[in-house]
């Protein structure tokens, strides 16, 4: 959860600098990372490396291929990466786990990296081999951020070449599931093949109908006819034998288990027109409907890819981050401290944390005087104070200093491993959706057959032998091209665009979901705040500010980074003799003067005079969740600082947008009750929806209950919101949260703040919009088209016109519709 | 016109044929990813002895 902290601050300096470009990649920088004064700007810590790697070894040539290239600048220098040892590499069980045997006693590993941003990175990475003779190939996967590397053991150790990535700027992390993996690349082949022999089959027979059409205007010979009849008929057999197999295994799979599915009418059309066309053709008529049958296969086998491959795209975000989490830990027997994978560790074993970071056991402290952030378990966002013998929790972040913790349970084992059991109960347990157009599917299948029915009952009446073909006729002209392509359509145009916009989607039903307002609950530690301590308030003299920053840089209490951090720790205050009273304050002297800085008690032991206006405001700041900091300049105090996790800038508009599409909103915290109240006064909120309070297991509860009312969608950031993300209607994690949140989660905010999750809900709104006119406009046509097939008018060139025209209208307004915003990349 | 009894089944064998040759490309992994090579192409390869000459796309 130091990735929590580092965001925020990012996040906060993000709305100060504007943006500027990549001097490496030419991409936007994030405005976080924009450094004043200096002449290049880098995306990421990759390309700065890059960019002064590539000039130090004389490859300025690279930039030559760019017209903008900046020549002759090698001001940027490789940036400090901190150093891990990367040991647990090298342990066998981490061999055991993720490496495999490759062709010539080499192994291949795969790894995660971080910060893997534009194409220098490839190349980057992918000049390993040149860099360490043992690797003999580094494959980078741009789009998973995956290399897939061949090495040397025993040329080379694995931690040798995850420290060199962490050099280079890519902190590796094994990749897991690779099994997977390796079955997804095989059904992504099968469906790519699919689409190719139906595209390239729809294409063909398109042109021989092209022919047949000029024929119909102008004459043509039998044979010829025939022949054209026959090569359709017989590419075409193979499109719906072949790729087109797909929509009659899914429409049996549907029958069987007694639900109306999409591939139910698309199997009766297919089927249908099929055997019509084939009977007319083998009679030598010319009602045939081949092109129509080819295209169709053809384009709901591409739509059905598309739709796929969006939703892999956010599924792949949230396997990225959970390849994140430790996978190791500093194992210590005796004087030897060595890193080993997570598995490795025994109950009884000592484990040692240091300052930074989290936590990879349940257990005890052995030894060591800490103060530790669990608000992922606890949602409580004030860090906690611990020591030898005090109980503490794996994902909690160690925050001052080392501790060394004998472990009582590894890993499922654990509090967070339990939690993430209930996590995957949760998801698996919630009920099916049922999807709008599958719903509709099932009453136009109905109606559809119906009519048929009732056409060749009218026909029967009125002319026999015209009967069965405007029956038949019907059936294919409303085969629903366009209505099968309304709701897959609409609904990955809407999320691709949400993933442009920071949003990402699950699924379409998570659409469909998100448009039936109900309860909203928002956790508060870092969803709708900021997740960490900051200064709130100030109120004394400014020029103390600078003397606090100073005298705070010397401690390491959390309290004291947050001021440190707000009034710059500068060196121009000359400090000296500074004393620090653990758990109380600190004092030193400044220009001859003694300053103190700590709580009320600390100015009461050494003596110091409170004024009455002073004490009122740190009562004041009680009843608004800050922690008062008194600041005392000589023998009385002069100021009063207040400390607190403020609240997101623009959580007030967001849940303003939310509530008028809708939402009731509440919060669901495991903080303080007061910190709940006093956020949701200041927000707004009926305090009767905020609760505080409430334990990982008791959120769950509550959601599990509160869908008894009606639908839920539950905001959070944290393992402890993970349970209750899974089991809600619509479960979204926020950017900067704990990875369990983001694998429980439907939606994942890939931009900070609260905006997102409004414009969210605004977007499902307008697809389902965009559903609902595309469904309209489908029906309209195959309206026209049974009219006239009741009629008894339908010839094959109308059909042929129809139905394309129609699927291109559904396809056009898809495409063209304002759904969800697109940001671009500067917020 | 009667050429079309040649040029028609023809044209579908040489469409077989390209078709062919999309699958057995599809199965050698060439389309398994799509974003990092048109990177990959910017980069010469410079001299080095240690370099292996089979460069596979794994599958």
């Amino acid at each position: 959860m130091s990735t929590l902290i580092l965001t925020n601050n990012a996040v906060e300096r993000r709305h100060v600098v504007a943006c500027s470009r990549c001097a490496h990649c030419e991409s936007d920088v994030p405005s976080g990372l924009v450094r004043a004064g200096d002449a290049q700007q880098f995306c990421c810590e990759g390309c700065r490396t890059v960019y002064a790697m590539i000039h130090s070894c004389g490859f300025g040539e690279y930039y030559a291929m760019r017209e903008s290239a900046d020549a002759g600048s090698t001001s940027a220098k490789p940036v400090i990466i901190p150093q891990k040892a990367y040991a647990e590499f090298d342990d066998p069980a981490f061999a055991a786990l993720y490496c495999r045997g490759a062709a010539g006693g080499f192994q291949s590993v795969e790894l995660y990296l971080e910060n893997v941003h534009c194409g220098a990175c490839v190349w980057l990475v992918e000049r390993l081999p040149y860099i360490m003779a043992a690797v003999k190939e580094a494959r980078l996967d741009f789009g998973r951020q995956v290399v897939r590397l061949v090495f040397d053991p025993l040329q080379v150790k694995l931690s040798d070449i995850a420290r060199q990535f962490a050099r280079l700027g890519y902190p590796p992390h094994p990749a897991r599931g690779r099994n997977e993996r390796e079955l997804r690349k095989r059904e992504d082949r099968t469906h790519v093949i699919r689409i190719a022999i139906a595209g390239a089959i729809a294409g063909n027979v398109m042109i021989i109908s092209f022919a047949l059409y000029g024929g119909m205007f102008h004459g043509m010979e039998p044979i010829y006819e025939r022949l054209f009849h026959w090569v359709s008929l017989l590419l075409m057999a193979v499109s719906v034998l072949g790729p087109g197999r797909v929509f009659f295994r899914g429409a049996m799979a549907a029958l069987r288990a007694g639900v109306m599915h999409m591939d139910v009418p698309v199997s009766i059309g297919l089927a249908a027109g099929s055997l019509w066309s084939a009977v007319n053709a083998i009679r030598g008529s010319s009602e045939i409907y081949f092109d129509s049958l080819s295209i169709l296969v053809f384009l709901l086998l591409l739509g059905r890819w598309i739709q796929l491959r969006q939703q892999r795209k956010s599924r792949d975000a949230v396997e990225l981050l959970f390849s994140m989490t430790p996978g190791s830990a500093r194992l210590v027997e005796g004087d030897d401290v060595r890193e080993v994978p997570i598995e490795a560790i025994q109950p009884m074993q000592i484990v040692e944390v240091r300052a930074g970071e989290t936590i990879p056991v349940d257990g005890v402290v052995e030894h060591g005087l800490s103060m530790i952030n669990a608000s992922f378990l606890t949602g409580e966002s004030k860090p906690v104070r611990v020591k030898a013998g005090d109980r503490v929790h794996a994902g909690a972040v160690n925050l001052s200093s080392k501790l060394c913790i004998k472990a009582e349970s590894i890993g499922e084992q654990t509090r967070v491993g339990k939690l993430m059991r209930l996590v995957e109960e949760s998801a698996s347990r919630r009920a099916p959706v049922v999807r709008l157009a599958d719903r509709i599917a099932g009453i136009f299948v109905v109606a559809v057959l119906m009519l048929a029915a009732l056409t060749f009952g009218l026909w029967v009446w009125l002319d026999p032998n015209q009967a069965m073909p405007n029956a038949m006729a019907l059936l294919i002209i409303t085969c629903p091209c366009a209505l099968g392509l309304a709701t897959p359509l609409a609904i990955i145009a809407g999320i691709g665009r949400a993933a442009r916009g920071g949003m990402l989607i699950r699924g379409g039903e998570v659409v469909e979901q998100i448009n039936r307002p109900g309860l909203l609950l928002l956790d508060k530690t870092g969803t709708l705040t900021i997740g960490s301590m900051r200064v709130t308030e100030w109120h004394g003299p400014d020029h103390l500010k600078q003397i606090v920053g100073a005298i705070e840089s010397h401690s390491s209490h959390p309290l004291a980074a947050a001021m440190s951090g707000a009034f710059g720790d500068s060196q121009s205050a000359n400090v000296t003799n500074v004393k620090e009273t653990t758990g109380f304050g600190i004092e030193g002297v400044v220009d001859g003067e003694r300053v103190l800085i700590g709580s009320r008690r600390f100015m009461m032991a050494q003596g110091i005079v409170i004024p009455f206006r002073f004490a009122a405001l740190q009562d004041e700041m009680g009843a608004r969740a800050a922690t008062p900091v008194l600041v005392a300049l000589g023998s009385e105090v002069q100021a009063v600082v207040g400390i607190g996790d403020p609240i997101k800038s623009d959580a007030h508009a967001a849940i303003r947008r939310l509530r008028c599409a809708g939402w009731n909103v509440g919060i669901l915290s495991g903080d303080h009750p007061a910190v709940v109240a006093a956020v949701a006064r200041e927000l707004g909120m009926d305090s009767s929806m905020c609760h505080g309070a409430v334990s990982p297991e008791e959120k769950l509860a509550f959601v599990k209950q509160s869908l008894m009312h009606g639908p839920v969608m539950m905001v959070g950031d944290g393992v402890n919101d993970a349970a209750a993300l899974a089991a809600a209607s619509v479960g979204v994690a926020v950017k900067g949260g704990a990875e369990a949140s983001f694998a429980a989660a439907d939606v994942y905010l890939d931009r900070p703040g609260l905006t997102p999750l409004a414009e969210l809900v605004e977007g499902s709104r307008r697809t389902f919009g965009v559903i609902r006119r595309n469904i309209a406009v489908s029906l309209l046509y195959n309206v026209l088209g049974v009219s006239l097939a009741v009629a008894g008018l339908l010839n094959p060139l109308i059909a042929a016109i129809i139905m394309p025209i129609s699927s291109l209208t559904v396809i056009v307004l898809s495409y063209r519709s304002r759904t969800f915003e697109e940001s671009g990349s500067c917020p | 016109m009667s050429m079309i009894f040649i040029i028609l089944p023809l044209a579908i064998v040489i469409a077989a044929c390209a078709m062919a040759g999309f699958i057995w490309a599809v199965r050698r992994g060439q389309f398994d990813d799509l974003d990092s090579p048109p990177w990959r192409a910017l980069h010469d390869e410079p001299d080095v002895s240690n370099q292996s000459t089979s460069r596979r796309s794994p599958n």
